[in-house]
């Protein structure tokens, strides 16, 4: 069984998105780790490039296949997570911990769609 | 929709909690406690695989070595009772059918052994070309389970384990046993490029072989995608990857298995036109100089020209490093070749390299195989 935490935000496409002021944290959920297997690369955008609600920003890679990442909100990246390039398999230990890239929300209004830990836990299994 | 297969391993599988996906027809074990553990145990120490969906097609009678021989590409008239050969059949144009293991039992007894995916094709295809030979050609695919044991300490654990000395059994050799009252076959095989065993017996016996080696916790279960990123680093080729009805044995780097001087088989023609004409495509070996990915499908470019498209391609887990085999116009294949691999929208810089991407560990009497 797969861990939802309360006070992320989730998309479809198993990514998190956890609110802090006008930035966002954006990473993938346990769901999708455990899906995934032992992760070995994660390709992200770099500083100050835009991402869009549901365009792909980027790709997370087990040993077996590449998985696109999605953005569940629109903002600039203000921050890449430099730890996970170096040691991309902590998201297979903790994913919620694990985040990708940090945002600053263009919409606040982009959030409203997305799911509850509630809601998730339901597509999350 | 045909029914998906269950091997008799399956209920273990879900047991252990394996990640378990449709593969040529079976409900097969991807993987149980993650690929890169799974991987490493092969390559340290012993791992296991269910492998029951490969097909075993028996070739038997007066003219079987003859029949034999003209279906695949190497020589089994001068091998000794007891070897196991690796060859291709090849279609009439030089690509191939499939590639196999056959086991000489005499010069009237072979099994060949084939892939999963294509062994309805395969019983269909040798049983068409036996017009005129005297051989009986049966398929057993559904009354042998068969399991690979891999890894550098496998000989001594299954001495231990199962009580069977293997000691004198050599790389691509094969013994019968007796195992608890039940036949079974033992090749010192596999396709992990670590010295291993295959075996094949009633899923009976294999149940309980299986139950032994996974009690003692010497013997780690390994599934579909540890046997893929093995093969891979070992550069042994994966049927619709680096050898398809679309690429013949020379194009994929194999022609040190295509003995010309045997006499006629099938594809021979086709195969020294080739020859003579050169090659226009060839599989090499591709390794990125950034880090990334390369994966099946990724196209490979020379500056603006798409020159080819990567077969298999991994972060490898033993050399650490992105490599691939890719499939190529041949007149870019000269080692150290500059090239890119598109991934996603970027274009990935690399070279073409040889495929010994590691050391091959394989039991050879009085050698060390390179």
């Amino acid at each position: 069984m797969s861990k939802v935490l309360e006070g992320y935000f989730y998309a479809e496409s198993h990514e998190w998105a956890k609110k802090e002021n006008q930035f966002a944290y954006i990473g993938i959920t346990d769901f999708a780790q455990a899906q995934l297997g032992n992760v070995v690369f994660v390709d992200l955008p770099e500083v100050g490039a835009l991402v869009k609600k549901g365009k792909e920003f980027g790709a997370v890679e087990s040993v077996k296949a590449a998985s696109d990442l999605i953005s569940p909100v629109s903002g600039k990246v203000v921050e890449i997570n430099e730890d996970l390039v170096g040691e991309p398999e902590v998201i297979n230990q903790d994913a919620f911990a694990s985040w990708l890239i940090k945002v600053e929300i263009s919409n606040p209004a982009d959030f409203n769609d997305l799911m509850s830990a509630e809601a998730y836990k339901n597509i999350a299994k | 929709m045909d029914e998906i297969l269950k091997t008799s391993l399956y209920e273990k599988h879900l047991a252990l909690n394996a990640k378990m996906e449709p593969f040529a027809g079976f409900y097969m074990p991807i993987e149980y406690t993650g690929i890169i553990k799974e991987h490493t145990a092969v390559r340290t120490k012993s791992g296991m695989f269910d492998v029951s969906h490969m097909g075993e097609i028996y070739v038997k009678g007066t003219d079987a070595l003859r029949f034999v021989e003209y279906i695949t590409t190497n020589e089994l008239k001068s091998k000794t009772n007891g070897k196991v050969v690796y060859g291709l059949m090849l279609y009439e144009n030089g690509t191939v059918v499939d590639d196999l293991l056959t086991y000489k039992y005499s010069d009237e007894a072979f099994l060949l052994v084939v892939n999963a995916s294509n062994v309805g094709k395969d019983y269909m295809w040798i049983v068409e070309q036996s017009e005129g030979f005297d051989v009986l050609i049966s398929n057993h695919s559904d009354d042998y389970s068969e399991i690979a044991v891999q890894g550098p300490e496998t000989e001594e654990i299954i001495k231990r384990l199962l009580e069977i000395d293997l000691s004198s059994l050599e790389a691509f050799e094969f013994t019968n046993a007796i195992f608890d009252d039940h036949d079974i076959l033992i090749s010192r095989t596999g396709y992990t490029g670590e010295d291993g065993f295959e075996i094949y017996a009633d899923h009976i016996a294999i149940n309980m072989i299986w139950d032994i080696l996974y009690e003692s916790g010497e013997v780690l279960p390994c599934g579909l995608g540890a046997r893929d990123t093995l093969r891979f680093e070992a550069a042994l080729p994966l049927y619709g990857h680096e050898i398809s009805d679309k690429i013949t044995p020379l194009e994929a780097g194999f022609g040190m298995f295509v003995k010309f001087d045997k006499g006629n088989f099938i594809g021979r023609d086709a195969l020294l036109k080739q020859k003579a004409d050169g090659l226009k495509q060839k599989v090499v070996g591709i390794e990125l100089t950034e880090r990334a990915i390369p994966r099946q499908g990724y196209p490979v470019f020379s500056g603006d020209t798409q020159i080819g498209v990567i077969t298999t391609g991994y972060l490898s887990i033993t050399a650490g490093k992105p490599i691939a085999m890719a499939l190529i116009d041949a007149q870019y294949s000269a080692l150290d070749t500059p090239i890119t691999v598109q991934i996603r929208n970027k274009h990935v810089s690399g070279f073409v390299r040889n495929k010994q991407f590691i050391k091959k560990n394989y039991k050879i009497k009085g050698e060390q195989k390179k």
